[in-house]
């Protein structure tokens, strides 16, 4: 799927920004207070939520501020509208 | 009714916390146009994940003259909200037409019926229409005042005592009645006004509404507070319905109370009077028996 640098997110507490950029494989880049306890996670959302939108290719990177799944969710996937032009939400 | 931004992950996250009746997730004024598609994501991964427990569920989505609007209803329904609140409703029309969008989505998933109506009536012509739009679809649960673009529509402007209000909030709460749905009155925005706020709650209660919007948690506790009937209003509502069930007994529909005369309106305010109390947590529901 092709795909063009796109953000969804803010800064906000409890927010998380997604920016997604063309790429080789899926890199995932990401900065958060919490990273050495929930991390591995994230970036387990981050990856499920790509692969479940067809996105195989790509570099993501997240400034996380305490999200929870649902919100990197919505976030990705927002990212990802954006990223290829196309309403990909889904169940 | 807590209004909560649709495109604030934190605030959602916490927004039951509090204890509202019920949480507006808005799509509509407070996110700009270029996050709408972002909000409704947002809003629609909310519902579906997190345990709002026993909160009434409200999501108001943008006008279906937008872009936006039927996206909104798509995103919500699928996400099992409880109520859409439609913004700026002018006629019956727009309600139906919100109507078949809904059963739409309904019959794509299954559940036809399941989700309920708010409309929000922001203008002169809602006012002359309220009734109509109360009662155009099974589906209406309530109709809610927005106070400032109603303000706006009558070319005047917004005061403490809410002069310019008086008609649109009698109007609302007559056509509610007749059409035998709620009706909740609009925000008060001034957070550092407690004062007037709680004289507001107190005038729409007098008014015969069933609720306020509110913008802030800050609030709940006064208008939990107006709300919650006096234990002299409790105990005496429970004499009278005690004094109203003896006399059926006997085959009466009138009895008298303490030298007053109780009929039918006395017990209807008093059956309403112990609603409230054990709403509002201070009667329990086997003391009303």
């Amino acid at each position: 799927m092709e795909i063009k640098t796109a953000t969804a997110g803010t800064l906000e507490s409890g927010d998380i920004v997604i920016q997604i950029a063309p790429g080789d494989g899926l890199q995932i880049d990401l900065d958060s207070s919490v990273s050495a306890q929930f991390g591995r996670r994230i970036k387990e959302v981050i990856t499920e939520t790509l692969e479940g939108l067809g996105i195989s290719d790509a570099t993501v990177t997240a400034t996380d501020k305490g999200a929870l799944d649902c919100t990197i969710r919505a976030r990705v996937t927002a990212a990802a509208v954006r990223a290829t032009g196309k309403d990909v939400w889904k169940d | 009714m807590m209004f909560v931004p649709g495109n604030n992950p934190g605030m959602m996250a916490d927004a039951h916390i509090y204890g509202p009746d019920s949480i507006m997730l808005d799509l509509e004024d407070s996110v700009t146009m270029a996050e709408k598609d972002a909000a409704r994501l947002l809003v629609y991964n909310a519902l579906k994940t997190i345990d709002y427990g026993d909160t009434e569920m409200v999501v108001r989505i943008n006008p279906l003259s937008t872009p936006y609007g039927k996206k909104d209803v798509e995103a919500v329904v699928k996400a099992g909200v409880d109520v859409i609140r439609m913004p700026k409703t002018e006629t019956a029309d727009e309600v139906r037409e919100l109507e078949a969008e809904i059963i739409k989505v309904e019959t794509e998933l299954g559940c036809v019926g399941r989700t309920r109506i708010m409309a929000a009536i922001e203008s002169a012509l809602g006012i002359v229409n309220a009734f109509e739009i109360a009662s155009a679809s099974k589906r209406m649960m309530g109709i809610a005042l927005g106070a400032e673009d109603y303000s706006a529509s009558l070319k005047t402007q917004r005061t403490p005592g809410g002069a310019e209000l008086l008609l649109a909030r009698e109007t609302i709460v007559v056509a509610a009645r007749a059409a035998g749905i709620s009706c909740f009155d609009t925000v008060y925005s001034n957070l550092d006004d407690m004062e007037t706020f709680r004289k507001e709650v107190e005038l729409i209660r007098d008014l015969g509404f069933d609720g306020k919007s509110i913008i802030n948690p800050r609030q709940i506790e006064v208008v939990n507070e107006v709300f919650t009937p006096s234990p002299k209003a409790i105990e005496k509502s429970l004499r009278i319905v005690a004094a109203i069930k003896e006399a059926q007994a006997k085959g009466s529909g009138v009895v008298s109370l303490n030298g007053k005369m109780v009929d039918r309106p006395v017990v209807i305010r008093a059956e309403r009077t112990i609603a409230y109390a054990i709403a509002s947590g201070v009667l329990k529901e086997e003391d009303a028996l």
